[in-house]
């Protein structure tokens, strides 16, 4: 470690912008977009899934809200939501003397509400397709086997829709990586924030912007990457015969 | 009624910023993405290896950054080139470069290269065949694609456009960011101003719903008229 940092610290001793100081910006800020990014990722997910089957409910009670929630987090911006929530939070009768001010003081968490709202709107969309599509003949057969419909879900509609919605997947996490520049905006410290950061500084908005717009490019490389890899392990049955 | 505090024209004008940024950069998106499909679909590989590399750096970055790139980059850029015709030929000029136009510019350069993609795919999708008969009634190259390959691309191509400017439509509340006052700029001040949050960003999540849904049936309504012949439509 000692000898990287010596070898980094001479490889920059001319350059006045990108010194060990400003790099460690963009370090932290690659931390907090990647945790922003996977966190909201995950609870989105969590949330998408029995969204995504009450969406499909013959009872309009379960149907509706969650049809109106999907079209109003897909029909308006992303920042418009984040504001909403960020400078809406404040705004919540007696808030600022219960425990939870202490976290959603921060912009981090108003940030990750947002985004997760957001991404599991679409994310429910997704699988809704996806379930939709389940071949008919799949259906019949588990009925006919005499399976519940929890157990059906379970075994048959799920598995098969989760693999039919990952190419769609892949896209709303690229999607998500580019959506979360915004958090910026609120102040939020992310790679954006840092390059944000390094332009007022310096002046620099080449530099600055072009070197995160570089992190940015290899990170979606990277999930592109991991998603060709688990569509080729999960979707082989779907590969043309003669390639 | 909802007290606006005064912000109700401001807002008005915000809302039409808005809708003018969005029709704008659309027509450039589309403008740009058949020039990047047809690259792309280009024998010169000069031109093809361009278009690619074109719909790929766009789409692996934010707009967010692009837009700064672009917006605060570009005012520099724009600055050394006149600083350079200043010294080399004594021409002294300035150019400003204005919000609404880096705006337009950007969003426009960024959905050119979805929109590239979108009618790749819609071009790929019309038939050979359509394309040999027109060019054996002697059709010149522009004729072809004015009377066959363009209508029934556009068949194909009209989804993922109206997709496009889904998302499009979404991306113009960015340029609140970079100063322009449009309608979320607008009701950002306002809330800031008023405290009162709720009021002003639902007016605008409502007027973006209402621009989203009047679209969505402009969109069908096209593809039924792109739709005629080929019977009822999938």
């Amino acid at each position: 470690m000692e000898s990287l940092m010596n070898w980094l610290q001479a490889q920059l001793a001319d350059n006045s912008i990108f010194t060990l100081q400003t790099l460690s910006y963009y370090g932290e800020g690659l931390v907090t977009t990647v945790q922003l990014v996977f966190l909201s990722l995950i609870i989105g997910l969590v949330l998408a899934v029995p969204l995504a089957i009450g969406r499909g409910s013959k009872h309009a009670w379960i149907r509706l809200p969650i049809f109106f929630y999907c079209y109003v987090f897909r029909g308006t911006p992303l920042l418009v939501q984040l504001y909403l929530i960020y400078y809406g939070v404040v705004f919540v009768e007696g808030i600022q003397d219960t425990w939870l001010w202490v976290i959603l003081e921060k912009p981090f968490v108003p940030a990750l509400i947002a985004f997760t709202l957001n991404t599991g709107a679409y994310t429910t969309e997704i699988f809704r397709g996806a379930i939709k599509s389940t071949p008919k003949g799949e259906i019949e057969a588990a009925r006919a086997y005499g399976m519940s419909r929890a157990l059906m879900l379970r075994r048959i509609v799920l598995p098969s829709a989760f693999r039919r919605a990952l190419p769609a997947y892949g896209n709303e996490v690229i999607f998500m990586l580019h959506a979360s520049a915004i958090a910026s905006v609120v102040t939020i410290m992310d790679l954006t924030g840092a390059a944000r950061f390094v332009y007022a500084r310096f002046y620099a908005p080449f530099d600055a912007f072009l070197f995160v717009a570089a992190i940015y490019l290899c990170l979606t490389f990277t999930i592109i990457y991991f998603f060709r890899h688990l569509e080729k392990r999960l979707l082989a049955h779907l590969k043309p015969v003669s390639g | 009624m909802i007290d606006l505090h005064g912000y109700g024209p401001r807002l008005a004008e915000g809302a039409l910023v808005t809708v003018e940024l969005a029709v704008l950069s659309l027509i450039l998106a589309i403008v740009l993405g058949l020039a990047t499909a047809s690259a792309k679909m280009s024998r010169n590989w000069v031109l093809h290896r361009l278009g690619t590399l074109y719909t790929t750096l766009i789409r692996g970055v934010p707009d967010l950054v692009l837009m700064m790139l672009l917006f605060f980059g570009g005012q520099i850029g724009i600055n050394m080139f006149t600083d350079w015709l200043y010294t080399q030929f004594d021409v002294d000029i300035f150019i400003n470069i204005n919000e609404f136009v880096a705006g337009v510019a950007t969003i426009g350069l960024i959905f050119g290269a979805y929109m590239g993609e979108t009618f790749r795919g819609a071009f790929l999708a019309v038939d050979n065949g359509q394309i040999e008969a027109g060019r054996a009634y002697g059709m010149s190259h522009w004729l072809v694609f004015r009377r066959i390959r363009f209508p029934q691309m556009m068949r194909h191509a009209l989804p993922g456009l109206s997709n496009n400017w889904m998302v499009l439509l979404k991306t113009t509340a960015l340029v609140s960011v970079i100063g322009l006052s449009d309608m979320v700029r607008v009701a950002a001040e306002a809330s800031k101003a008023t405290r009162e949050p709720f009021t002003f960003m639902i007016i605008v999540a409502a007027v973006y719903l209402l621009i989203a849904s009047v679209s969505e049936w402009g969109f069908a309504r096209l593809q039924k008229r792109y739709d005629i012949g080929y019977g009822e439509a999938d």
